[in-house]
């Protein structure tokens, strides 16, 4: 038992130890490289043990390996330590793979970085893989809290990477602030739920909520403001504002934080806190209609993007509508097997479109066009991560895709399964969009002047100038620590896509899946709704048997509204420019005028009545004579009269 | 005469020092003063020693002249130290004391 829990939390450990060294020992962050094989080489011990620690938990295995902290009269108000179960052990092993290989493809991507900045990386690399398996392993709520929180932190640290850069600054405060608003619902949830049940942790919470001791009223609340903050996490309508600007950090960051693990950190909570959520059903009907909103509008957004890290963003933020829409149907687990598959081919797909910049030299879709012919190996593993995110059968996608539908359907949600329906078309048509333009049109290779001046990226879009300078100026595919994580993402999408296709989608765990029945028609149809989204990419920027134009014209006001963002960004801009801004100066004129005024008005006089008694000490003798011979003849008189 | 009209003596003499005291410039002036309130103190303990018939307050009285001496004498001095430092011996110059 105890042996079991030592493999997580060794696997959480090197992250940690990898962090403070690198933090700590300034000469080795401060040299880069050696730095990056000190990262790489804790990452992969990491892996190991966590790849151990999921093959001990297959099933019911269950180890808690907790010591008290925070003590109070008697008892301990909350611990620290691991909660490794099923759930939480594939979890561990999915963020500990993205990392490892993250960290190894960063050093090809950022091999033109100077030596100190690429030690910062990955020092905050380090520290984000430790808070990440710290949410994912926590045994209560608050250590899950200061987790998140720690996530939060090198999100932001890490979108910006380049703070030199005004729009990486811009973007990490956004991002910032916006999971912040969802944060602070989670801390007044997680604080109302510990009144509640009295306690933080996570197995005894469960055992209460399983006896029906805990009591109902006013849950909903609770769990509406733990959602308040898994919708800041995980990038829920109307908080999925910041994750698109988050995409000014550096490619292998959104892979890691903005694809596969920190923006899913929401839904794992919701699949941990399952149980409680099971008890408000109307706060879940709530999530999954707010869910399968977030899919449809983030899916039409993408639809219209020509930065192809933004098409992935946004096409992340409506996958993770996605497993919120399984979520709130019931089915955690089939989210949770959406979160897995999408975590390794959306890290696949990040990058492979960072292989992709790096060699353009530009995220604008309209400067790329016929790659495939120089980057085969890329165009390869770019395509295997689409098929897997569009669904089509054999890959990685096609089965948690299925299962989601199916479970929601399953669910009753008639409305939210016609909008994944929907998205799901959607996902491929942008998916193959991208596909068409970057690898195999011919469109932009002229316009883009990649070819004669090479670096010098046109203008307009290159945020993510990452190096390479010394490349060629014909793009092509890119070095051995580059491709060999995605060669490894592509096969393991495929490997998942083929094993559950030959084993049946029966998951690791869990087994409420047994009363998951999907309609016989489904599948058929996801495929024919996935194929026939293909189908009209193909006809639109392939083979331009439709006119991409008038097919922009046919939805000219959606395509209007969806190029200004349906204009949300404009709007909490105007909220913050005019409720927000006005509240500070308020506050502030009143904290300036008032508050300081009343001291300052207390001190000037006191200051004056200071100045003026100061003249009554003249230091000559005779006016303290005379001072006394009054005083006392005043003191006869009140004694006589008085 | 009565006990009363040496006892008003006394209060006129002591208002009289005090006021030079207080007003006098000099401070050999204030000196003066002192000396005069320190006499009209001396009639009232001679007064009430005649009038109660005990000598104690006699007695007494030719202590406190002694004792009035001494205190010139000795003021006198620090009048002149005053002067040789200061140079100046006016009391409302003298405001060494203040803050």
């Amino acid at each position: 038992m105890t042996s079991d829990g030592m493999l997580p939390l060794a696997a959480i450990l090197l992250h940690a130890l990898s962090f403070l060294v690198l933090a700590v020992v300034y000469p080795l962050r401060r040299l880069g490289r050696p730095a990056a094989y000190f990262s790489i080489l804790c990452a992969a011990g990491s892996l190991a043990a966590a790849f151990l620690a999921w093959q001990a938990h297959m099933g019911d295995a269950v180890s808690r390996l907790v010591w008290n902290w925070l003590p109070t009269q008697g008892q301990t108000l909350a611990t620290v330590g691991v909660l490794a179960d099923a759930e939480s052990t594939i979890m561990l092993t999915l963020v500990a793979l993205v990392a490892c290989l993250v960290q190894l493809y960063s050093l090809g991507y950022l091999s033109e970085e100077p030596p100190a900045s690429l030690g910062r990386y990955y020092t905050y690399q380090a520290l984000f893989a430790f808070s990440m398996m710290g949410v994912v392993l926590a045994p209560n709520l608050l250590q899950l809290f200061i987790c998140w929180e720690l996530v939060g932190l090198c999100s932001y640290l890490l979108i910006g990477y380049w703070y030199y850069k005004p729009e990486a600054a811009r973007a990490a405060v956004k991002a910032f602030w916006t999971t912040k608003l969802g944060d602070v619902g989670l801390t007044i949830g997680i604080v109302l739920l510990w009144r509640q049940a009295g306690t933080f942790d996570l197995t005894e919470m469960r055992v209460l909520v399983e006896s029906g001791a805990l009591p109902v009223a006013g849950l909903s609340l609770i769990t509406f403001c733990i959602y308040l903050g898994a919708m800041g996490k995980s990038a829920q309508f109307p908080l999925h504002v910041w994750l698109p600007d988050a995409m000014e950090g550096p490619t292998p960051v959104s892979a890691l934080i903005h694809a596969a693990t920190m923006v899913t950190a929401g839904v794992y909570l919701l699949l941990r806190l399952e149980w409680l959520f099971a008890l408000t059903p109307d706060v879940l009907l709530i999530v999954a209609w707010i869910g399968a909103f977030t899919a449809l509008l983030a899916a039409v957004l993408a639809c219209v993007q020509d930065d192809i890290k933004r098409v992935l963003a946004y096409s992340t933020v409506s996958q993770l509508g996605y497993m919120m829409t399984a979520i709130g149907a019931g089915f955690a687990t089939a989210g949770f097997f959406h979160l897995l598959t999408h975590g390794i081919f959306k890290a696949l797909l990040f990058l492979g479109a960072g292989a992709v910049i790096h060699a353009v030299h530009s995220n604008d879709l309209q400067h790329m066009g016929g790659l495939a012919r120089r980057m085969p190996q890329t165009t390869i593993v770019f395509l295997i991560g689409t098929l897997s995110l569009a669904g089509i059968p054999l890959f990685g996608g096609f089965l948690s895709k299925e299962e989601i539908l199916g479970a929601v359907w399953t669910g009753g949600l008639v409305g939210p399964f016609a909008v994944l329906m929907l998205v799901a078309f959607l996902t491929a048509f942008y998916m193959f969009r991208v596909v068409f333009l970057a690898f195999f049109g011919t469109g932009g290779l002229k316009a883009s002047g990649y070819q004669a001046s090479g670096h010098h990226a046109p203008a307009p879009h290159s945020h993510d100038v990452g190096g390479g300078r010394d490349h060629s100026h014909v793009p092509h595919d890119p070095p051995v620590s580059m491709s060999l994580p995605l060669w490894l993402l592509a096969v393991l999408s495929v490997a998942i896509g083929l094993y559950f296709t030959v084993a049946g989608p029966a998951l690791p765990f869990g087994a409420e899946e047994a009363e998951l029945h999907p309609p016989a028609w489904l599948m058929p149809a996801a495929v024919g709704v996935a194929v026939a989204g293909i189908l009209l990419a193909w006809l639109t920027y392939q083979r331009r048997t439709i006119n991409a134009a008038s097919l922009a014209a046919a939805f000219g006001p959606i395509r209007y509204a969806a190029m200004r963002k349906f204009w949300l960004d404009d709007m909490f801009e105007a909220l913050y420019g005019s409720v927000l801004l006005a509240f500070s100066r308020l506050v502030g004129w009143i904290d300036r005028y008032i508050v300081d005024g009343v001291l300052n008005v207390l001190s000037a006089w006191t200051l004056t009545s200071g100045d003026d008694l100061r003249t009554m000490q003249s230091g000559r003798a005779q006016d303290y004579v005379y001072g006394v011979a009054v005083g006392l003849v005043v003191l006869l008189l009140w004694v006589r009269l008085g | 005469m009565g006990l009363q009209a040496y006892l008003t003596l006394a209060a006129v003499v002591f208002c009289i020092g005090l006021f030079g005291v207080i007003t006098r410039r000099n401070t050999i002036g204030i000196l003066l003063g002192i000396e005069l309130m320190l006499n009209s103190v001396n009639i009232n303990l001679v007064a009430f020693a005649r009038f109660s018939a005990d000598v104690t307050g006699m007695i007494f009285t030719v202590f406190t002249i002694c004792i009035t001496v001494a205190e010139a004498a000795l003021g006198l001095a620090i009048v002149i130290l005053l002067f040789r430092i200061r140079r100046t011996v006016m009391a409302d110059q003298l405001d060494l004391l203040k803050g």
